[in-house]
């Protein structure tokens, strides 16, 4: 693997750092299996092309594919919690709906994002290679957002929300509107997932309606790759950790696929995913199991 | 101060499983009583302080706590002034949080939580302070998990998450009932300690004759829905729990009447 295709993955596991987020505090936090982010993700990118070339801000291009996002998060907490919709069924719903709402926003398939000024533009004349700035950039602004993260959590209102999650009739006996946790829980999941999107426009250089097919599987992947190096119970370690499993899935991914002697082509991609999941699911039991032998 | 007028809650109504649970009472709790509920399986006495707390509709009647009517407020609203131990020591608190974490979120209830830290240094040693109280020494442990601790240690620490708030009612559900007994004898303790303390009106549902008669001022005895005993002052202090085995009994056996005479009838 080059330097060049390390970097790459580095990169792309950063990005995917906010998908892992978001993930972490609906599966995790919340204990609500949410598929909507194969949804917002591709919103995230769309909302970010149209406005960049409509000559936006990048920046505030950014924001609008959170608050995009966070109004997907939004739908599938009213259908789960207004209607008492299954929860994984009501995010399969509005991801479902998402694909057509991602079309009608770009109003074609995909679009390029080539030439415009993307929020890591101004970084690249500080000097550094091109491709040692957007890694920097990017783990500046998902430090900044895994230190906001875990200083929420740590709120009486973030301690709501992770008790709503863990314990809902205890949450609901100490006076927590559990149904409240869920929209915010959900806004703030799936607005990490937009901006996720947003920056994968405008690094990658363009926005597809199909690239949000599997972003839940890639941010569980992150999120249980974290849990598997890092068992810890302080959230500022367990939010890094996610981060850090996104990366280092990407480098295995990026490992894996350039190795001759695997004979893997980029295709299959999706099943070495889901191999890598699935070890990772298991090393935990394995270790568990030894330690009880002994 | 409780107030519970006509009082109905129906499971499933209209259809085959319907249920009446709750089939009219009344009741009403000075501030500062203490009455202990008993009844057999199926009395109504849960469901009694879950209509109470919120946790199930009510089909028909008035709740009012402290002079306000309650009736279709919402749980999480109402938990501003009703706090409840349940007979699960699981269910009282999060497993997954730590002892401190549980403790500042109960120290919350009833008040708007906002984005200021929920364990900042003032509030830590209060925590420690009323934890410490119990003697249980898990005052230098309030970092540990919740699930590390035994189900007595659970439930010691629910009654305290429930008087850390000011609430002006406490539902206990038979919340001795999954405790081995040196432990239930400590929680019952302690349950006397902190209602005297903090002049709590309390619903205490017990399996217990011993506790009914031994706890509080006041007991009441629940059968299919409704209230058929209600008994307090000299009359409850001369009775012993033989007595008040004596009339449960005579309360079934009153039951086979009934079904009797309206076959005759």
């Amino acid at each position: 693997m080059s330097a060049i295709a390390f970097w790459g993955a580095v990169e792309l596991g950063l990005i995917y750092g906010f998908v892992a987020l978001g993930v972490f505090l609906a599966f995790r936090v919340l204990d609500f299996p949410d598929l909507t982010v194969d949804g917002s993700f591709p919103l995230g990118a769309a909302a970010a092309a149209v406005a960049i070339t409509a000559g936006w801000d990048p920046w505030l291009a950014c924001l609008l594919a959170a608050v995009g996002g966070a109004l997907c998060g939004l739908v599938t907490a009213f259908l789960n919690v207004r209607f008492g919709i299954l929860n994984l069924l009501a995010s399969i719903l509005t991801m479902i709906a998402l694909f057509s709402v991602n079309l009608r926003i770009m109003g074609r398939p995909n679009m390029a994002v080539l030439n415009r000024e993307t929020v890591v533009t101004p970084f690249y004349d500080l000097g550094l290679p091109d491709h040692l700035v957007r890694p920097a950039v990017l783990a500046v602004l998902v430090l900044a957002t895994v230190l906001l993260l875990a200083r929420f959590l740590a709120s009486d209102f973030g301690l709501a929300m992770r008790a709503a999650g863990a314990n809902a009739r205890m949450a609901q006996a100490n006076g927590v509107n559990v149904g409240r946790q869920i929209y915010c829980g959900m806004a703030l999941s799936n607005a990490l997932t937009g901006l996720g999107g947003a920056l994968f426009a405008q690094i990658a250089g363009f926005a597809d309606v199909t690239s949000g097919v599997g972003t839940i599987v890639v941010g569980l992947a992150a999120v249980i790759v974290g849990e598997t190096l890092f068992r810890t119970r302080i959230m500022l370690v367990a939010l890094l950790s996610v981060v850090i499993g996104s990366v280092v899935y990407r480098i295995a991914v990026q490992l894996a696929l350039s190795a001759d002697l695997l004979f893997l082509k980029a295709s299959d991609l999706n099943l070495v995913t889901a191999v890598l999941v699935t070890l990772a699911l298991i090393l935990p039991k394995l270790r568990a199991r030894r330690k009880a032998v002994q | 101060m409780i107030s519970v007028q006509d009082l109905h809650v129906t499971f499933n109504p209209g259809t085959p499983l319907e249920r009446r649970a709750v089939n009219g009472i009344d009741l009403t709790l000075q501030e500062g009583e203490f009455a202990t509920v008993i009844g057999s399986n199926g009395a109504g006495k849960s469901t009694l302080l879950a209509a109470i707390a919120g946790d199930v509709a009510v089909e028909r009647g008035r709740i009012e706590i402290g002079g306000r009517d309650v009736t279709r407020q919402a749980p999480a609203r109402r938990a501003a002034r009703v706090a409840r131990v349940f007979q699960d020591p699981l269910a009282g608190s999060c497993a997954a949080l730590s002892i401190e974490e549980n403790l500042a979120l109960a120290a919350m209830r009833g008040a708007r939580r906002g984005l200021a830290s929920a364990l900042n240094a003032g509030r830590r040693a209060l925590l420690r302070e009323r934890v410490a109280e119990l003697g249980l020494n898990l005052e230098d442990r309030m970092g540990d998990r919740m699930g590390l601790l035994s189900g007595g240690q659970r439930q010691a620490l629910a009654l305290v998450m429930a008087t850390l708030a000011g609430a002006e009612v406490l539902l206990l559900d038979e919340h001795t009932a999954a405790l081995d007994p040196g432990m239930a004898e400590f929680v019952v303790e302690l349950t006397q300690r902190l209602v005297k303390a903090h002049g709590l009106t309390t619903l205490m549902v017990t399996h217990s004759m011993r506790q009914a008669l031994d706890l509080g001022t006041r007991t009441v005895m629940l059968h299919e829905g409704r209230i058929v005993l209600d008994i307090t002052g000299e009359r409850r202090s001369s009775m012993d729990v033989d007595d008040l085995v004596a009339m449960f009994r005579k309360v079934r056996g009153g039951e086979e009447l009934d079904d009797d005479s309206l076959r005759i009838g």
